[in-house]
């Protein structure tokens, strides 16, 4: 593990070019993928991909999304930025998940939710909204892995699970430095600010009850190792889904709504 | 010299005018200008264009359920500073004095023509409506009260989304209002979200949107991303009816536009519809 970074430093370093991406990691990581596509009301987007595979031979569902590699994957991805059909894929594959009995992995590496037109009028808000009620309650196992930016609420809709774990260097956050302070001082400048005093680290995720495990990064971040980074998060997978699928269902439901239920801060 | 006198002669004949002057209200949706009166009277609803101007917590309360049946739960709840955020105590200190409430949201059980309910309204004026540890522990409770009880639950929603100064810990509150009102759902209990303005970003993105019946305030705004945001991305102008429930309502979003008048005989009529009937006196 590297020596400890800023908040700022580790922001440079998840958009460093050439950091792996989860297409870097499927092939790497599961066996058989194939890839499901559309939310059957509108399209197909393709900033979440869905899928089933095997993980040391047993199928699981993966939803992840998905940051482009070059300028051409990042138009079609749309700079890993969903838009509402792509959080309504992910609730119609999770549902399939829990109707055939596969545990869910989803991979959270995003921006934010899109903000433009098209998305409001398609209703970003209740979109989000649905896939953080029902993901509570889905009857299968669900663990959920930060590769990057773990952006606001459209990180949160692939973010309700049994368990969270964040790469080493991967942040996680209400909203991007940049808007938050923007919002807060109007002053988009000040970002490295921000970043310092909102508390985004894979750390303090775990010190704030985010976070349940931080997962090693090679020396200098996951793009200086890909097979090491991905072999890190395989073993981390290995361990943890089969303790998921071994525990009483009903259980693991309280424990997911728990786990959610005990985070804030307040006086009475 | 002589812009000077001007000025004085200005300054005297607009003293001497405001005297006489009523106070008035601007509205922020038409731009038009009504006397204050008129506008108080109607309850803050624009004589002009019908723009439902924003309520406090109580004075919605007041005009919502039946005298003298509101309780209050957890009304001494209080933030916390779980980021250490600079002057974040400070401006809850300074904001609980000068608003009279606790934080941004009141919840209690009341009755309404009857019905008994529980009861959730957020207040603007406090940071915005935006919801941290407090608004989400005290929605989640007023949930699992009503889930316990069998009650229906009418929440009035207004908020600018997340509580910046809680960051991740105000995002977490999505998950935690949003699992409240899924098993209070799963338990067959009825949810009436009625949106005031503003209901936009986290809590849109959470319990707002999640009502088995969605009701709006005319002309109000609803939404997930802020206007300020879209245009800054998208590059132009957004038509002025963006965003506005009418809009959300012709999007499919809300299933009914209803006039602050009515609100109360209408959310009276889909409790009783939905089987909660008037206790016996």
């Amino acid at each position: 593990m590297d020596e400890k970074k800023t908040a700022w430093e580790r922001l440079q370093l998840i958009h460093t070019k050439g950091r792996p991406t989860i297409k870097d990691y499927i092939p790497q990581i599961f066996t058989d993928w194939y890839e499901m596509h559309g939310d059957r009301l509108f399209g197909d987007d393709r900033a979440i991909i869905g899928g089933i595979a095997r993980l040391d031979g047993e199928p699981v569902t993966i939803i992840a999304e998905v940051k482009g590699r070059d300028i051409n994957e990042n138009k079609t991805c749309n700079f890993a930025m969903p838009h509402p059909e792509g959080y309504r894929k992910a609730l119609r594959i999770a549902r399939q998940a829990e109707k055939f009995h596969r545990p869910i992995i989803c991979f959270i590496d995003t921006p934010g939710a899109f903000c433009g037109v098209a998305a409001e009028e398609r209703g970003q808000g209740e979109a989000i909204a649905k896939n953080i009620a029902e993901f509570m309650t889905l009857r299968t196992p669900i663990i959920s892995i930060v590769l990057g930016e773990g952006g606001s609420g459209g990180a949160l809709a692939l973010g309700v699970c049994d368990e969270l774990a964040m790469l080493e260097n991967a942040e996680y956050s209400v909203l991007s430095p940049r808007g938050f302070a923007s919002i807060l001082w109007k002053d988009a400048s000040r970002e490295q600010e921000a970043s310092e005093l909102m508390k985004i680290t894979a750390e303090d995720m775990v010190r704030l009850g985010v976070a349940e495990a931080i997962i090693e990064e090679p020396l200098g971040g996951a793009h200086n190792d890909l097979d090491k980074i991905s072999e890190n998060i395989h073993e981390y997978l290995s361990q943890k889904i089969p303790e998921k699928c071994k525990k009483d269902i009903d259980v693991l439901l309280k424990e997911r709504y728990t786990k959610f239920r005990k985070i804030g801060a307040f006086s009475e | 010299m002589f812009e000077d006198f001007f000025n004085v002669v200005k300054k005297r004949f607009n003293d001497g005018e405001e005297e006489y002057k009523p106070p008035m209200f601007k509205c922020p949706r038409c731009q038009g200008t009504s006397p204050l009166s008129k506008y108080e009277e109607l309850h803050r609803v624009c004589p002009k264009c019908n723009y439902h101007g924003r309520l406090s917590s109580t004075e919605r309360i007041a005009i919502t359920v039946d005298k003298e049946s509101f309780r209050e739960f957890n009304g001494n709840m209080r933030g916390a500073d779980p980021l250490d955020f600079p002057e974040y105590k400070e401006k809850q200190a300074e904001l609980r004095g000068s608003t009279g409430l606790s934080e941004a949201v009141i919840t209690g059980t009341a009755t309404i023509k009857g019905s008994p309910v529980v009861i959730g309204v957020m207040d603007s004026r406090f940071m915005m409506g935006s919801m941290g540890s407090v608004v989400g522990e005290k929605i989640t409770r007023a949930f699992e009260y009503a889930t316990e009880h069998k009650l229906p639950v009418v929440m009035f929603t207004a908020s600018g989304g997340a509580r910046m100064q809680e960051g991740i810990v105000s995002l977490m509150q999505m998950a935690k209002t949003s699992g409240a009102v899924k098993l209070h759902s799963d338990a067959g209990g009825l949810y009436i979200a009625v949106m005031t303005d503003p209901t936009t970003g986290g809590v849109t993105a959470s319990f707002a949107s999640l009502g088995d019946i969605i009701i709006a305030e005319p002309k109000v705004l609803i939404g997930f991303a802020g206007r300020r945001v879209i245009e800054g991305t998208i590059k132009q102008r957004l038509p002025e009816d963006f965003q506005l429930a009418e809009f959300m309502y012709d999007k499919g979003f809300v299933d009914m536009i209803v006039e602050r008048r009515k609100l109360r005989s209408v959310i009276s009529h889909l409790l009783k519809l939905h089987g909660f009937d008037s206790k016996e006196a």
